[in-house]
């Protein structure tokens, strides 16, 4: 019998010692290349989905109007009259950064009957409201109305330009580029003004070189609420009473920060406010006559003191307008007017006597133009003696903007066919219209006030319109890409659920996976390529990349279909069972409801409860459970020979119900989205530094390192547990010794981050110092551990000292050394196949030899051993990433996902020779828990979520100009669990293997399990072999690892299908840019993060899998000397 | 379902208590096989009008409180209702189990013997009902508010649950596991019994997917949705259940002797 069985394997070792690592390689390329098809599928759907707009590069200019027809001032030329005469030669512009409108607005103190409202944001700024009240013909304040995406670098375009930026621009917020359309600073400077600037960086990026004078401060660290808004005021009144300016901006982002850092509820804010207060007032003192202040905010905040979005409170910011000679005819209306925000640009602009930036599309102020002053510089010589002069100004300031948009339209309309074209020519019509009208009221200015206000409603109607176009169309989509998008991440999540059936079946062969679609799809793409270069087209990447996608898919598609056969019918290509078929589907479904992606946060939780409860359900129904031990007199129900080993129903239930229990817990940290004002979001998801309470936060601090010590026990008593903390090897090294010293570093960090506030001033150098050596040092650890483990992956204990007493351990199963070279390379299949031989009676040999089971308990759980530690490594950097009560998420992660696959290795049947699955209940509920964990570790898929302080954790000053590494350091906050998940994900593979020792162990202790061993009484004395069942059939092995990656990313490119159809099919929603299109973005950012999550966690799993390989040549090797 | 056609094999019969035997062949389906088709015929038949009074008594539940009481709807007053519905349904169940189905330990048990009976049923209904509460908590109802409403529920969901498995089969979780299982069921009641127990689960489950959305409608409160999916469930599987036997009387056979 022994010759029987070695033959077999002589056989299959000889062919799959070079075939295997061939097959890893191809396993690997055929996941890397599906990924590719969906990136593919992703980049041309955005392509047509997140339109940019046209950016032209035109400029307005003095000499030339926008339009002809005469003007009352008659001829240009005069000194400071470009297409209007000036009213002020100097502006003073204060951007107050995210001053929301009701941080501005005077508090009524007339209602008798209500208490002082103590919120510190409210009436802080006084001074406003004392010039309001005091000069009313010379101040207003108005609300004005913002264009989302509300950040900052999106609102100084366009604060600047007058245009809308669109939402592909919400990126790059922190890595802007020059504004290339004609704006304010533009103008201002080719009018010879000298701009000095103050404050935020950014304006550096947005306007390189156009500064007279600057002082730019870094605005990336959000977390100082100071520097910058000291450095503005060290300069501000010097320059200010030097004169060597003719507008002055300063930029403060105190408020702001202190929004992100602290939330506007802050007594902080209050302190902040009040010293803006002082700015405003210190500036009208210095104001002089021929002097515009304009203090603005360039956005609002949510109650979290974040922006970003579209809520109420991030696009209402405040506008006040002050000058020393009075600047209003009326007194301003009770409640403040509601503006829109760009409307300040062609006010300011025609204000300074300069021309309207080209790409303007707001309205000016008209009420600013009536002239109403005696003091005002200059004034048309025609009009002067004119009755109606404050309303023919204000008709002509419109006149000229519409005249200017109109202007605009036009160019914009011929350079590109999305503006739409029957609203426009309504636009053009009424326009030209209205401009005959004002035409004929010049000549004949008789017949004034009717038609005055009726043009200056006709103007006004104009430009709202173009606005409204404007808006409108750039929303517009690219209809044929989306629809190849959608197609293509369709085909895609196809093929993947043809070869996730086809990897397992008998016969499959690796090799021409591969080779069919890179040779169709290399052809294509040259044919595309030759195709575009003859015809002397753009050659587009995107495009290029989708047909070199679609042409590798669909020979493929057509050859696994043949293969398929037409006869056999499709449904067994389905996850299966239907129930988990349903789940799926409903969870796909909720990507279609706004208020479904906004309720996910409770959602994913419910869904993944069902489906734990569903799986306990289906071990019951299926007779895979024992009853629970009281009931265990006699019992019930079938009891199949072939049946899987059976388990303990109350263990099953705990299993559910435990964690049932943590999905729970881990809920509690849940941050609200925008849209539910009655969510009150956990207050655990803030930093301890924002705690006011000294006992609190020191228990929640040691909360929190009790968290830290709880997942490093935890995962040092697994890894005892199944013995791999015996070996020697480096990596275990680094768990025992190097994961302590992470765990220190990381509370140290902590306890300096929470407790920097009530540092002693002479140790300040000391702990800003250390703030940015503990992390780097933690991470670089973690690194470095990560580094060990590729490098020696295998932790199995071989005693030190030498080959004897490797050959006592290991070899002395073999009935001692291999006679020949061809002996020796069969010795290496026995070795984990002496177990099966021990059980058939081939060699004598007592059970008493402990160090054997040692041995194979270690080589049994090699590769999850391997993973685990990987996992753990991963998740210390990603952990320090994140605020500190977080840590309570990650212990509940790491417990959740223990019982889960402790809960789906009980279904799972291990199939001993092969081929071994992956079912799809494992693989939904892992993307289902890996969603939980994104929402419970405070995430959300909107871009005012985003967590920006993990770009400081280890760079407490910011990171100069680089941007990738913040970039890096952010994303990698916000996609950790994905991340983790995914490179998780072959555990759901190895588990089964790794619990199959606890089946007879189990067994063993039940009281009434006689029977059982009587009817399976090998199994009751096999040793376990645990994951070497998996080298055992590497060819299986192989087709399973393909399998479990092609289903993940079938669950996970479902997910993204399902969003992209959802933002094309209600692209005219009113939630779209709010909800849907977000939620596109994240869910792909997360895909791709998670595919390449997983090609890293199969690959380590290949990586350990050749390493044993070598380790067993090495024992081999050793024993022959 | 297909699969129930197994049936249980002998041995495992055989290690069924024997107050279960003993109740199995007193609810009237055939012990004589060859009978077995007229006899479920005519079972069905008592089974599609048992589960018509049970609908009637949700019915009932609904409109006799408007006689007691003024304002009373299902969604403004809904603790009440949900008291009544409960109270109702319960009262129905126990009185097909005293009409139709004769007592079942009576051959061999003494008062005490039946005092101790019910002290269980409602022991085993009480459990079912915190059991159940907690599951809610876990599955994200709030564990301080709306206390009451959620118990509330969870009281009308062991009714449409517990309370027919408690009749049905007694205090006897071993009886209840094997309904639930593959091939565990012996008779036309016992499968009614699956379908309605499951359809007021899935009932509920579905109930709670209204919730999140925005339609700002009175029903979509916590617990009303839930309740009301498990109502309609409920009502749903009394309806399905007799029709589907009977639909595949031919491929149903309970082989228990």
């Amino acid at each position: 019998m022994h010759t029987s069985v070695v033959p077999d394997c002589k056989h299959c070792r000889r062919t799959s010692g070079r075939e295997s690592r061939m097959q890893k390689i191809s396993v690997l390329l055929f996941l890397a290349w599906v990924c590719f098809l969906f990136y593919a599928g992703i980049a041309l759907f955005t392509s047509g989905f997140l339109l940019t707009r046209l950016e032209l590069t035109n400029q307005s200019s003095c000499q030339e109007p926008p339009g002809p027809g005469s003007l009352p001032w008659g001829s240009q030329g005069k000194p400071g009259a470009c297409w209007m005469p000036s009213r002020f030669s100097r502006v003073v512009l204060v951007l107050i950064d995210a001053l929301r409108f009701d941080f501005a607005q005077p508090q009524c103190s007339h209602v008798p009957g209500e208490p002082p409202v103590s919120v510190p944001f409210l009436g802080k700024l006084g001074s406003l409201k004392r010039i309001l009240e005091v000069q009313p013909h010379h101040a207003r304040l108005y609300q004005s109305q913002v264009d989302p995406p509300t950040t900052t670098m999106q609102r100084l375009k366009a604060l600047t330009t007058g245009s809308l930026p669109t939402f592909i621009d919400a990126g790059s917020n922190f890595a802007s580029h020059a504004i290339v359309e004609d704006n304010l600073i533009k103008q201002l400077t080719s009018a010879g003004k000298r701009v000095v600037f103050m404050g935020d960086d950014t304006w550096k990026d947005l306007f390189p070189g156009a500064f007279s004078q600057a002082f730019f401060f870094s605005s990336f660290n959000v977390r100082d609420l100071h520097t910058v808004d000291n450095g503005i005021l060290e300069h501000l009144y010097p320059t200010m009473d030097s004169g060597a300016w003719d507008v002055l901006i300063a930029h403060f982002l105190g408020v702001d920060h202190c929004g992100h850092k602290h939330g506007p509820h802050h007594p902080e804010m209050a302190k902040k406010l009040s010293q803006m207060d002082q700015v405003i007032q210190g500036l009208i003192e210095r104001l002089e006559n021929d002097t515009l202040l304009v203090v603005a905010g360039d956005h609002g905040m949510t109650m979290n003191g974040d922006h970003g979005g579209d809520s109420e409170l991030e696009v209402s910011a405040a506008l006040f307008l002050y000058s020393p000679t009075v600047l209003f005819p009326s007194v301003p209306p009770e409640e403040p007017e509601v503006i829109p925000q760009i409307s300040l640009v062609p006010t300011l602009a025609l204000l300074l006597g300069l021309p309207i930036p080209f790409g303007n599309i707001g309205e000016v102020m008209a009420e600013l133009f009536s002239g109403g002053s005696g003091g005002g510089s200059s004034r048309g010589d025609g009009d002067a003696s004119h009755p109606d002069s404050p309303a023919l100004a204000q008709v002509s300031a419109l006149y000229i903007n519409a005249q200017q948009v109109s202007r605009f339209l036009h160019t914009y309309s011929a350079a590109t066919q999305d503006l739409h074209v029957k609203e426009l020519r309504r636009l053009q019509e009424l326009f030209s219209k209205a401009s005959a009208r004002y035409q004929h009221l010049l000549q004949h200015p008789r017949e004034a006030e009717a038609a005055l206000s009726s043009l200056t409603a006709d103007f006004q109607q104009f430009l709202r319109g173009a606005r409204a176009v404007c808006i409108e169309s750039w929303a517009r989509f690219s209809l044929v890409r989306m629809a190849g998008g959608a197609a293509l991440l369709a085909a895609a999540c196809l093929l993947c659920l043809l070869a996730s059936q086809l990897a397992v079946a008998p016969g499959f062969l690796f090799r021409p996976l591969l080779l069919i679609p890179v040779a169709w799809g290399l052809t294509w793409t040259l044919l595309y390529a030759g195709v575009s270069v003859t015809t002397g087209s753009k050659l587009d990447p995107v495009v290029l990349g989708a047909v070199a996608a679609a042409g590798s898919l669909l020979p493929f598609l057509w050859k696994a279909w043949l293969s398929w056969g037409s006869k056999r019918p499709l449904a067994p290509l389905l996850p299966v069972p239907r129930p988990v078929l349903a789940l799926l589907l409903i969870r796909l479904a909720t990507f279609f409801s706004d208020s479904f992606v906004v309720a996910e946060a409770r959602a994913t939780p419910f869904l993944l409860g069902s489906l734990i409860l569903f799986l306990v359900a289906q071990l019951h129904w299926e007779g895979q459970l024992l009853p629970p031990k009281l009931l265990t007199t006699s019992r019930l129900g079938s009891s199949a020979p072939t049946a899987p080993p059976r388990h303990s129903g109350t263990h099953a239930l705990l299993l559910g119900i435990g964690l049932l229990l943590f999905t729970r817990l881990a809920g509690l940290f849940h941050r609200c989205p925008e849209e539910t004002p009655a969510c009150r979001s956990s207050p655990w998801l803030s930093p301890l530094a924002s705690m006011v309470g000294g006992r609190a936060k020191n228990l929640w601090y040691g909360a929190c390192v009790g968290a830290l010590v709880a997942l490093l026990a935890a995962v040092r008593l697994w890894l005892r547990r199944y013995g791999n903390l015996k070996s020697p090897e480096p990596p275990v090294l680094f768990v025992r010794w190097g994961l302590p010293l992470m765990v220190l570093g990381t509370a140290a960090y902590w306890a300096l981050a929470s407790g920097a506030e009530e540092v002693p001033p002479r140790l300040r150098a000391l702990v800003a110092g250390a703030s940015a050596v503990l992390p780097r040092a933690v991470m670089g650890l973690a690194a470095s551990g990560l580094m060990l483990l590729l490098w020696r992956p295998v932790t199995v204990l071989v005693k030190a000292g030498a080959a004897t007493s490797r050959t006592r351990t290991i070899l002395t199963p073999f009935s001692g050394p291999p006679t020949s070279q061809a002996d020796l390379d069969y010795v290496v299949p026995q070795i984990y196949r002496h177990m099966q031989e021990e059980f058939q009676g081939r060699l004598e040999r007592t059970r008493a030899q402990g160090p054997i089971t040692v041995a194979a308990y270690q080589l049994g759980s090699v590769y999850s051993a391997a993973m685990v530690t990987a996992l753990i490594l991963l998740a210390f950097p990603l952990l320090l990433l994140h605020v500190e009560r977080v840590s309570l998420v990650f212990l509940l992660l790491f417990l959740q996902s223990f019982l889960l696959l402790h809960l789906l290795a009980a279904g799972t049947p291990v199939a001993t020779p092969g081929p071994f699955t992956v079912m799809w209940q494992a693989v939904s509920a892992w993307v289902l828990l890996a969603t939980q964990t994104f929402y419970s570790t405070g995430h959300q898929p909107v871009f005012s979520a985003i967590h920006w302080h993990a770009a400081f954790v280890g760079f407490p000053d910011g990171h100069g100009s680089s941007t990738w590494l913040p970039a890096l350091l952010v994303g990698a906050n916000t996609f950790a669990s994905h991340l983790l998940f995914a490179v998780g994900c072959p555990l759901l593979l190895l588990w089964p293997f790794l619990c199959e020792r606890q089946g007879p162990k189990k067994r063993q202790s039940l009281p009434g399990s006689e029977s059982e061993a009587r009817v399976r009484p090998e199994e009751e004395q096999e040793e376990p072999l645990m994951e070497m069942r998996l080298r055992d059939a590497p060819h299986h092995f192989n087709a399973a690892l393909l399998q479990l990656g092609l289903k993940y990313l079938f669950v996970l490119g479902a997910q993204i299908l399902a969003c992209a159809l959802a933002a094309s099919i209600l692209r005219r929603h009113l939630m779209v840019w709010k909800v849907f299109a977000p939620k596109f973005i994240f869910e792909a950012i997360g895909f791709i993060v998670s595919s390449v999550g997983l090609l890293l966690g199969i690959a380590l799993v290949m990586r350990v899998d050749g390493a044993v390989s070598s380790w067993f040549k090495k024992l081999v090797l050793a024993q022959q000397r | 379902m297909e699969k129930v056609a197994g049936g249980i094999n002998a041995s495992s019969w055989a290690g069924l208590p024997l107050s279960v035997r003993l109740f199995s062949s007193t609810i009237g389906y055939p012990l004589i096989v060859t009978q077995e088709d007229t006899m479920k015929d005519t079972d069905i038949k008592r089974l599609l009008y048992t589960n018509l009074l049970c609908i009637f008594s949700v019915f009932l539940s609904i409109f006799i409180p408007s006689f007691f009481l003024d304002n009373f709807s299902i969604l403004e007053t809904h603790l009440v209702w949900l008291g009544t519905c409960s109270a109702f349904v319960t009262g129905a169940n126990l009185l097909l189990y005293l009409v139709v189905k004769p007592n079942v330990s009576s051959k061999r048990s003494s008062l005490s013997h039946k005092v101790a009976r019910v002290v269980r049923c409602w022991l085993y209904f009480l459990a079912s009902c915190f059991f159940l509460h907690i599951i809610f908590v876990l599955y994200g109802a709030p564990l301080m508010e709306l206390v009451l409403e959620t118990f509330l529920f969870a009281v009308v969901l062991s009714t449409f649950t517990t309370v027919p498995c408690l009749c049905l089969l007694g205090p006897n979780l071993k009886a209840w596991l094997r309904v639930f299982s593959r091939n565990g069921v012996t008779s036309v009641w016992e499968n009614s019994l699956q379908i309605t127990t499951v359809s007021s689960f899935i009932g509920a489950w579905l109930g709670a997917f209204p919730i999140p959305l925005d339609w700002e409608r009175p029903w979509q409160v916590w617990p009303i949705s839930c309740t009301l999916g498990a109502t309609f469930g409920y009502v749903a599987g009394l309806v399905i259940s007799p029709l589907w036997i009977y639909w595949n009387r031919k491929q149903l056979t309970y082989k228990n002797n």
